[in-house]
């Protein structure tokens, strides 16, 4: 295929050079495709069940959201056409696009919002992102294009929650089970490109909605190929059938200077809306003294690990907020590598070497405990080794166990079947995380499964949620980063960059700071330089 | 014609004439050697992390190069030796065993107690083994002592099937017809008579068993359902190697290698022992 | 013959059924009750998988109650849904993944076969020639090379520093556009590595087997006889010693066949392809157990069927074997 097509364009590049020259300066051109390379494979298409990013990264590109983030991180329309917050911050008017319509010819109304805001309210609805919608009082469509929205006190959030989560066709999916229907795997969106097919462990192909409401997009196809091991898909991608892919620190170190590779591939580093911590199950007798907590966090040489796992690219976290945001407080306490100021603390909790093992115990018991993470990640794995070595050199015993994701968080994070947990989180462009730190979501599948309380975190989480002021947000939120720097119920790790390489074929490419996908429709592929031609 | 020798003398000087086995038997014992003098042979620590030197190629330092944690490989590679010689002796001791008595029985008294035996072979080799293994693994933990005797419990079939073929052919043969006219009993053919003369077959199988448990350990390691990390084994650098191969090529090749040097020694020092051991190659 | 085939195929049926029993066996490796401390500490397998397990699979009743449940819904081809997100039956899983693997293990057979025959026997017949010897060589190195670290070397070299093949996956893209010639080679392309490192180390091995069979038949009186008689050479080896040296390589290869279905997890896993290797690979990691029972058994029945024809063929080869008995 690849040959042939080449062999295609090279002749037609003989008849017309002058055509194709021209085209490229006069603009974008349509056709060929791209070929994004995944580690994981999507399990669910719908927006709201899915809890992966693989799931996410592609239907992203067949849903749309009522508001999304521009490049700039700010919010602006989508399916809405704007939208009015009343002066108490209590109602949000939406007034939709009219000229949307979903792939299968159907108008896109308020209803369709309607419906999956009911879908995705629903208990028998397995989701993980319910919250923001019970804070809602009242929704209604006083006619198809206007959506109000009514809450019963101010919610700073609710306005960015309305994104692709609650938007689903309700002429395909009223009456039914969504998670008994074929819609996860065929679904029908909005959005730029929409589903062809799914080859089971290989990839999902989408191919552009010529009747996209920002306009058809320059490429004909998305391919999202599923390579489960992340050298094999570098090779494929030097073998030049992967035209986007994340990079390890090590690739993009190492791996992506040569000629070869500058020829044919572009790279771009910016920071990740995301930090990786390691979490204590604070319900562990032994994590619920912060002195161990602290003393932990001393032992651990985060510029050891920063070096180490990501060669530097990225910055040390300190709190659960990313630098260079509003939110973020860069005065707080740190925990620089002090194994001496760790075993003291540790003293102080109760903890000697007694019997000269050379491991620390308390009341006869040694201190060992088992880190969990996902397994194939290699970063967080490498964490855990590098952590375990340091803890070693203190009297503290570590094991490390990998889990596969779906069962990690499933089986052992949701039942909080923990001791010790290295984890990330990707974090919203709002502050409010009153869902990680907030003591009443300690539940089941509920995101506070460290099981932190702390009343002035809940009172100023709560306050912070229902103010507008960004100052005065910003007191709450600064506060709330010293404390849980004081308390350690994470010990705060990195902040990594992400890392991408794109064929250099690929034109339209803006960075920016939301990254490089945000304008994936916008992107085309030079005439001349197509890889991918449809043969008649 | 022949002087008088004992068999062991005999075996010894056949052996020694054989410089391939004698290279075999070498490259076992080196490996022995080393996994019993680990502790004193590592020049590092083989979990001792150093980020400023992550993937160094090899060097005085480093013989063999550092992995992405600025481990020394060398001195993994050294304590991997101890897995490998673990698994590989321990599982291939216990399929020996079992297929040595099953094949012995079955082709010895045939009959019921043959197509029984035989039955439960071919059960057992209707199972994919890795498939087995890889199921029995999901279903218990990961770790040194359970895939030792999964590898043991799902590989003793070969043998078995070769014992028992010999003892077919060899229960026939006049040696063996004199011994029972002589009024020697069951146990005494089987172990005196016949086992001996089956033994060629049994330790080619059983090397190439050392082998082929050494490969699979490598392959769940490498897969990371095997020896778990920090613990060094082969299998496990592999699989940093395969995560860098561009850039570290030491970290596949060493492993790679030693992983094929360990293989190759069993081998040969099996088929030497073999040739040595076999009267039907005396002329 | 036809008389042997039909025993052979009643003799299955006890196989079948012990396959299934060891499989049963496996379920009940899960350890700890819900109600054990041990299960609560060692979080190997939750209280909720086992307890959905204990629906799947009856847990809580007689053993021999649970068996023949289990093995009614097995007989049905029903392993239950898969533990994974998508919840579909297993049994589709499988079929969907099933035809490539057993493609690449068929032409892996072939390729054994064709390849370490010829090899064997010549090196046999020229004992210590040059080619002996670096089919010796040959032999020792690549029986003892790890596949998957052959794999990643092969594909460094034929993928990345000489183009010549890919180096993962099935098809191209745009393969369903391709005429059905190049459906065909673009399928072999993808093809050949992963067929040649699966039939790597069963070539290695065979051939070598191979050899030292056909040494020992040409040693034996009548062999030597066959000589005495004046009896052409090629003869001698191709009609008489080949025939009888072939008959515990059908053994072997028979016993390869398990192996090679097995090995399909770490070639499928490293190239990509979406096989039932990879596939229970997968369920492998995600603890996915009735996805792993399916697999199993499956896989069982798919050996058994290599090891019949195996059987078949030595029944074929070897004149000894009476076929009325």
């Amino acid at each position: 295929m690849k040959r042939f097509s080449l062999l295609l364009l090279a002749a037609f590049f003989l008849l017309y050079p002058s055509i194709n020259r021209g085209q490229e300066e006069s603009g974008p051109s349509y056709g060929d495709t791209i070929v994004v390379g995944s580690i994981g494979e999507p399990s669910i298409l719908i927006p709201m069940l899915a809890s992966d990013s693989a799931s996410h990264d592609v239907a992203g590109l067949i849903f749309n959201g009522l508001v999304k983030y521009d490049k700039d991180l700010t919010l602006t329309g989508d399916l809405a056409e704007s939208w009015e917050v009343s002066p108490d911050g209590l109602t949000i008017t939406f007034h939709l696009r009219k000229d949307v319509k979903w792939q299968d010819g159907v108008p896109f109304t308020a209803e369709d919002v309607i419906f999956g805001y009911k879908t995705i309210i629903d208990p028998r609805t397995p989701t993980a992102y319910k919250e923001d919608y019970l804070q809602v009082k009242e929704i209604h469509a006083p006619d198809p294009y206007t959506l109000v929205v009514k809450y019963e006190k101010p919610f700073a959030p609710a306005l960015a929650s309305w994104g692709n989560l609650p938007v689903l066709p309700k002429h395909l999916l009223e009456g039914k089970d969504i998670t008994q229907t074929d819609f996860g795997r065929h679904p029908i969106g909005t959005g730029p490109f929409k589903f062809v097919e799914w080859i089971p462990g290989d990839m999902v192909v989408l191919e552009a909605n010529p009747g996209y409401f920002e306009g058809r997009p320059y490429l004909d196809r998305y391919i999202y190929k599923v390579i489960p091991d992340q050298a094999t898909m570098f090779l494929e991608a030097k073998a030049l059938n992967i035209d986007l892919m994340g990079l390890t620190p090590i690739q993009y170190t190492r791996q992506t200077n040569d000629a070869f590779f500058k020829k044919y591939f572009k790279k771009y580093r910016f920071p990740a809306f995301a930090y990786t911590y390691l979490g204590f199950n604070l319900r562990d007798p032994r994590f619920k003294d912060r002195r161990v907590r602290q003393a932990i966090a001393y032992a651990i040489d985060k510029k050891e690990i920063l070096q180490g796992v990501l060669f530097g690219l990225g910055s040390i976290a300190t709190g659960p907020y990313v630098p260079n945001t509003w939110p973020y407080n860069p005065n707080v306490k740190r925990y620089p590598y002090n194994p001496e100021k760790a075993r003291q603390l540790l003293k102080e909790a109760g903890w000697e070497d007694t019997d000269g093992d050379g491991i620390l115990d308390k009341d006869g018991r040694p201190f060992e405990f088992t880190i969990l993470t996902n397994q194939g990640n290699s970063l967080r794995i490498k964490t855990a080794t590098i952590i375990q070595w340091r803890l070693a050199k203190i009297g503290i015993r570590v094991k490390i166990r990998t889990v596969e994701w779906a069962t990690f968080i499933n089986e052992f994070v949701d039942k909080r079947r923990f001791e010790a947990i290295i984890l990330g989180w990707s974090i919203g462009l709002d502050p409010d995380q009153y869902d990680i730190w907030h003591s009443s979501k300690t539940g089941e599948k509920e995101f506070n499964f460290i099981g932190y309380s702390n009343p002035e975190v809940d009172e100023l989480l709560e306050k912070g949620r229902r103010t507008f002021d960004i100052e005065e947000r910003k007191k709450y939120y600064y506060r709330i980063q010293e404390i849980l720097a004081e308390d350690q119920p994470y010990v705060f790790l990195y902040v990594p960059d992400a890392l991408v390489m794109v064929s250099s074929r690929f034109r339209g490419i803006e960075p920016a700071p939301i990254g490089i996908t945000y304008n994936i429709h916008k992107w085309y592929v030079p005439k001349r330089l197509q890889r991918y031609v449809p043969i008649p | 014609m022949e002087r008088v020798e004992t068999p062991l003398r005999l075996f010894w000087r056949r052996f020694k004439r054989n410089r391939l086995a004698v290279a075999g038997g070498i490259i076992v014992i080196s490996l022995f050697f080393v996994a019993i003098f680990a502790p004193y042979l590592s020049p590092y620590d083989p979990n001792e992390i150093d980020v400023s030197s992550i993937l160094l190629p090899p060097s005085l330092d480093h013989p063999f190069g550092t992995d992405e944690l600025g481990r020394d490989v060398l001195s993994r590679m050294i304590w991997g030796a101890r897995i490998s010689l673990q698994v590989g002796f321990v599982a291939v001791g216990i399929a020996v065993v079992i297929g040595v008595v099953l094949g012995a029985i079955a082709g010895y008294y045939g009959g019921m107690v043959d197509s029984l035996v035989m039955r439960f072979v071919d059960i057992m080799l209707s199972i994919p083994t890795f498939f087995l293994i890889l199921a029995v693994i999901a279903f218990l933990e990961p770790s040194i002592f359970n895939i030792m005797a999964v590898i043991g419990l799902t590989s003793w079939m070969g043998v078995a099937r070769l014992v028992r073929a010999e003892f077919l052919s060899l229960k026939e043969r006049e040696f063996v017809m004199a011994a029972k006219s002589l009024g020697a009993g069951d146990m005494r053919i089987i172990f005196r008579h016949i086992l001996p003369n089956a033994m060629a077959p049994v330790l080619v199988s059983a090397v190439l068993g050392v082998a082929g448990a050494v490969l699979t350990e490598s392959a769940l390691s490498f897969l990371g359902i095997g020896v778990q990390p920090p613990t060094p084994s082969w299998g496990n650098i592999l699989t940093a190697g395969k995560d860098n191969i561009e850039i570290a090529w030491w970290l596949s090749f060493f492993p790679g290698l030693a992983i094929l040097v360990t293989v190759l020694g069993y081998n040969l020092l099996g088929e030497g022992i073999r040739d040595a051991i076999d009267p039907r190659l005396r002329i | 013959m036809a008389l042997y085939v039909i025993k052979r195929l009643i003799t299955m049926i006890p196989v079948l059924i012990g396959i299934t029993l060891i499989s049963f066996f496996i379920i009940h490796l899960a350890p700890g009750k819900p109600t054990d401390i041990l299960t609560e500490l060692n979080p190997k397998i939750t209280p909720e998988a086992r307890e959905r397990l204990e629906k799947l699979y009856g847990l809580d009743k007689p053993l021999h109650i649970q068996y023949l449940m289990w093995l009614k819904k097995v007989v049905r081809l029903d392993f239950g849904n898969s533990f994974s997100t998508d919840r579909r039956p297993v049994i589709e899983k499988i079929k969907e993944r099933l035809p490539v693997t057993i493609l690449i293990n068929l032409l892996s057979i072939l390729l054994i076969l064709v390849t370490a025959i010829p090899i064997g026997v010549y090196s046999a017949v020229r004992q210590y020639s040059f080619f002996d010897k670096v089919m010796t060589v040959f032999v020792f190195v690549g029986f003892a090379t790890p596949t998957f670290w052959l794999a990643l070397l092969l594909m460094i070299l034929f993928g990345i520093y000489l183009g010549w093949l890919p180096i993962s996956g099935l098809t191209s893209l745009g393969y369903e556009k391709l005429t059905l010639w190049g459906k065909f080679t673009d399928l072999a392309q993808h093809l050949l590595l992963p067929v040649f490192v699966s039939a790597f180390g069963g070539l290695a091995g065979l051939s070598r087997y191979m050899r030292s069979n056909m040494l020992e038949v040409i040693r034996q009186d009548y062999i030597t006889t066959a000589r005495a008689k004046g009896l052409p050479e090629r003869r001698v080896i191709y009609r008489h010693a080949l025939r009888n040296a072939l008959l515990p390589v059908i053994t072997i290869l028979g016993l390869s066949v398990p192996g090679l279905i097995g090995g399909s997890v770490i070639f499928e896993t490293i190239f990509a392809i979406p096989g039932m290797g990879q596939l229970f690979y997968q369920g492998v990691l995600m603890r996915d157990y009735p996805l792993i029972m399916g697999i199993l058994v499956i896989g069982a029945f798919l050996t058994l069927l290599g090891n019949l024809l195996a059987d078949l063929a030595y029944a074929l080869a070897d004149p000894r074997i009476r076929l009325g008995g």
